[in-house]
C-alpha cells in the first residue's frame, strides 16, 4: 500500500515536471498564460504531493496535518480566523503601517532641510534598518497594553527607518538641472517640494512602503507572543500550537499568506497607477 | 570627518530625547515609591496619580526627577542603567555563568550562524539551478518572490513544536528558523547576480569556446559577487531576528530571546533592554564582519565598490 502511494507521488511529480518543461520549453513559452500556469501546475503538484505523502505514510496530524484537513478547518472557522485577521492585521499591522509610514514621510522632509542631519541621520537610521527591531515587543507591550494598540507601536518602530532612510534617498532624486529650473521659475520651497521633488522621490517611497508591508505582518503577529487579548493570529498561532492543533495554525499561516500578497499587491497597484511616468513602470 | 561628527551630533541627539523621556515615563513609579516612604507627594492617592497627566507630576514635584534615571525597576531605564547591566552582565561575569549575556549572545549567535550557512547555501544551489534550467526558473521562483511578501516567521512556533515531537531539539529547530528566513533573499539576489552579466560578455565568453562549467565559474559567479553580499548582508539579520523569535515559542532557558521573554514575564526592564542592545550590538558586528570580508574580497577580484 505504501509502496503503491509511493510510485504513485514520484508519478505525479514526474507528470506535473513533464508538463511544465513542455511549457517552458515550448514555442508559448513568453505567453502570460504559460508564464502564470507553470508555478500554478508546481504549486498543485506540491500540494497533491503533500496530501498523497501524509496520508500514505500515515504521517499524524500533529506533525504535518494534510492540505484537505487545513482546508476544511479553514472553512470551518471563518468567524474566528476573521476575528483574528481583524484584531492583527487590521488593527495592529495597518495601524501601526499607516501611523509609521506617515511619521517617516513627513521626519525625511523635515531631515531633508538640513545637510547636517541628512548625513548624521543616513548612517544611524540605516543601521537601525538592519537591527532585530522585533526584540522591542517587550518593552512596547509593558507600555501600551495587551490589546492592539502595542502591536501597532511595534509596527511603528519596525517601519519607521526603513521608511525614512528610503524617503530621505528619494528626496534626493530630483537631479541639480531640475531644482534650478524650479528656481528660475520662482518657485517657493513648498512648490518645488510638491511639485517636483515628492513625485520625483515616489519610487522610493513606494520601495519602503514595499518592505513594510512584511515588516508590519511580522511585527504585529511576533508581538502577540509577547502577550496579547485572547484574539489575533500571533495568540492563535501560539495557543493553538500548545494544543497541537496543527491545522489551525496552518489555516492562520494561510490567512498570514493571503493578508501579506494582498497587502504587498495593493501597494504595487498604487505604485503602478501613481508612478505611471517612471521607466521601471513603463517597461 | 564631517560625517563622523553629524553622526554623534545624531547620536548625541537621542541620547538626551532618552534621558528627558525617563522623566515622564518613570515619574508615576517614582512618586508611589516616595509616598510610600513618608514624603508628601502632591495628588496624595495612588488613584488620582493614574489619572492625572504624566508631565503635569513633574511638574507638581520637582523635588522627585533627579530620581527617575534610578530607579529599580523602571517603565523605561536610563541610558547609563542598561549600560551599567551590559558591563555587569558581559564584562563583570564568568562566560560560563548562566547569567552572563556572553554566554546567552553565544547560544543565539551559534544558531544564526549555523542557520545562515545552511539558508545561504542552499539559496545559492537553488539560485544555480534556477539560472540553468528554465523549468525550475518558471516554476519555483515566482513562489521565491512570493514568499517575501508573507510573514513565514509565523511558522516559528510550530517548527520548533513538530521539531520537538519528533525528538529535534536544542540548535537544530532555531538553526531552521533562522534559514528559512536567510534562504529567500539569497535566491532572489544570487539569481540577479548570476543573471547580470550582458548579452556582450556571455558572447565574448562563446567566441572563446568556453564550456558551460566555464561560464558559469569564469563570469557568472565573479558578477554576482556584489550582489550575494548584498543578499548575505539582508539575510545575516534575517537569521538573527529568526533564532531569536525562534526561542520564543518555547520557553528556552538560553538565548537572547530568552533573556527577552524572562525579562518580560518578570517585570525586569533593564535586562530587556540589556539584551535587546546585546542582540543590536551583535547585528551591527555580523553586518559589518560580511561588509568587511565583501569589501577585501571584492577589492582584490577588481570590482569597484
Amino acid at each position: 500500500m505504501t509502496l503503491v502511494m509511493l510510485l504513485l507521488v514520484v508519478l505525479i511529480w514526474a507528470l506535473g515536471w513533464w508538463i511544465n518543461a513542455r511549457l517552458a520549453n515550448g514555442a508559448q513559452s513568453e505567453t502570460r498564460a504559460v508564464k502564470l500556469a507553470v508555478p500554478a501546475i508546481f504549486g498543485l503538484t506540491l500540494l497533491i504531493v503533500w496530501e498523497l505523502l501524509v496520508r500514505g505514510l500515515g504521517v499524524p496530524m500533529v506533525i504535518l496535518p494534510a492540505p484537505s484537513l487545513i482546508a476544511a478547518r479553514f472553512a470551518g472557522s471563518l468567524a474566528i480566523l476573521w476575528a483574528d485577521f481583524s484584531q492583527t492585521i487590521l488593527k495592529g499591522a495597518l495601524g501601526g503601517y499607516v501611523i509609521g509610514c506617515g511619521a517617516a514621510v513627513l521626519t525625511a522632509i523635515l531631515v531633508d532641510r538640513s545637510d547636517f542631519l541628512r548625513r548624521g541621520l543616513l548612517p544611524v537610521g540605516n543601521f537601525v534598518a538592519a537591527l532585530p527591531i522585533v526584540g522591542t515587543a517587550p518593552i512596547l507591550v509593558m507600555w501600551f497594553g495587551f490589546d492592539w494598540q502595542s502591536k501597532a507601536a511595534v509596527v511603528v518602530v519596525m517601519v519607521f527607518f526603513p521608511m525614512l532612510v528610503n524617503t530621505v534617498a528619494g528626496l534626493r532624486e530630483a537631479s541639480d538641472m531640475q531644482r534650478d529650473l524650479m528656481q528660475t521659475y520662482a518657485a517657493s520651497y513648498w512648490q518645488s517640494l510638491t511639485k517636483l521633488r515628492l513625485p520625483a522621490a515616489l519610487p522610493f517611497v513606494f520601495n519602503g512602503l514595499k518592505i513594510s508591508t512584511t515588516l508590519a505582518l511580522v511585527g504585529a503577529i511576533v508581538a502577540e507572543f509577547f502577550g496579547s487579548p485572547t484574539v489575533g493570529m500571533g495568540f492563535r498561532i501560539s495557543t493553538s500550537v500548545g494544543q497541537l492543533a496543527l491545522d489551525m495554525v496552518w489555516a492562520e499561516i494561510v490567512v498570514a499568506a493571503l493578508a501579506g500578497s494582498l497587502f504587498y499587491g495593493l501597494i504595487a497597484v498604487m505604485e503602478k497607477m501613481l508612478t505611471f511616468w517612471h521607466p521601471s513602470q513603463r517597461g | 570627518m564631517k560625517t563622523v561628527f553629524s553622526v554623534l551630533t545624531v547620536v548625541a541627539g537621542i541620547v538626551v530625547i532618552w534621558y528627558l523621556a525617563c522623566v515622564p515615563m518613570n515619574i508615576k513609579g517614582v512618586l508611589d515609591q516616595a509616598q510610600r516612604a513618608g514624603e508628601k507627594v502632591v495628588p496624595d492617592t495612588a488613584n488620582a496619580r493614574r489619572d492625572a497627566a504624566a508631565l503635569g507630576l513633574v511638574a507638581k514635584n520637582t523635588f522627585a526627577i533627579n530620581r527617575v534615571w534610578s530607579v529599580d525597576r523602571p517603565r523605561l531605564p536610563a541610558p547609563h542603567q542598561v549600560v551599567t547591566e551590559l558591563w555587569q552582565t558581559t564584562v563583570m561575569k564568568k562566560v560560563t555563568s548562566k547569567r552572563s549575556l556572553i554566554y546567552h549572545a553565544h547560544v543565539t549567535l551559534s544558531a544564526t550562524l549555523l542557520g545562515f550557512a545552511l539558508g545561504t547555501g542552499l539559496g545559492i544551489l537553488l539560485s544555480v539551478g534556477i539560472v540553468h534550467s528554465r523549468v525550475m526558473d518558471m516554476s519555483v521562483m515566482p513562489w521565491a518572490i512570493v514568499s517575501q511578501t508573507i510573514p513565514i516567521i509565523a511558522l516559528a512556533p510550530m517548527i520548533i513544536v513538530v521539531l520537538y515531537s519528533i525528538g529535534v531539539q536544542g540548535l537544530l529547530p532555531k538553526a531552521i528558523i533562522a534559514a528559512y528566513l536567510s534562504f529567500f533573499p539569497v535566491v532572489v539576489g544570487m539569481v540577479k547576480g548570476l543573471r547580470s552579466p550582458d548579452q556582450m560578455q556571455l558572447d565574448l565568453m562563446r567566441t572563446y569556446g568556453a564550456s558551460g562549467g566555464q561560464l558559469f565559474w569564469k563570469l557568472r559567479l565573479p558578477s554576482s559577487m556584489p550582489y550575494l553580499f548584498a543578499s548575505l548582508k539582508i539575510g545575516i539579520a534575517a537569521s538573527l531576528v529568526g533564532a531569536i523569535v525562534g526561542e520564543l515559542p518555547t520557553g528556552a532557558v538560553a538565548g537572547l530571546g530568552a533573556r527577552l521573554l524572562a525579562g518580560s514575564y518578570y517585570g525586569q526592564t533593564v535586562q530587556i533592554w540589556s539584551a535587546l542592545f546585546a542582540a543590536a550590538i551583535l547585528a551591527g558586528l555580523l553586518v559589518a564582519l560580511l561588509g568587511l570580508v565583501e569589501r577585501t574580497l571584492l577589492g582584490r577580484m577588481g570590482v569597484k565598490s
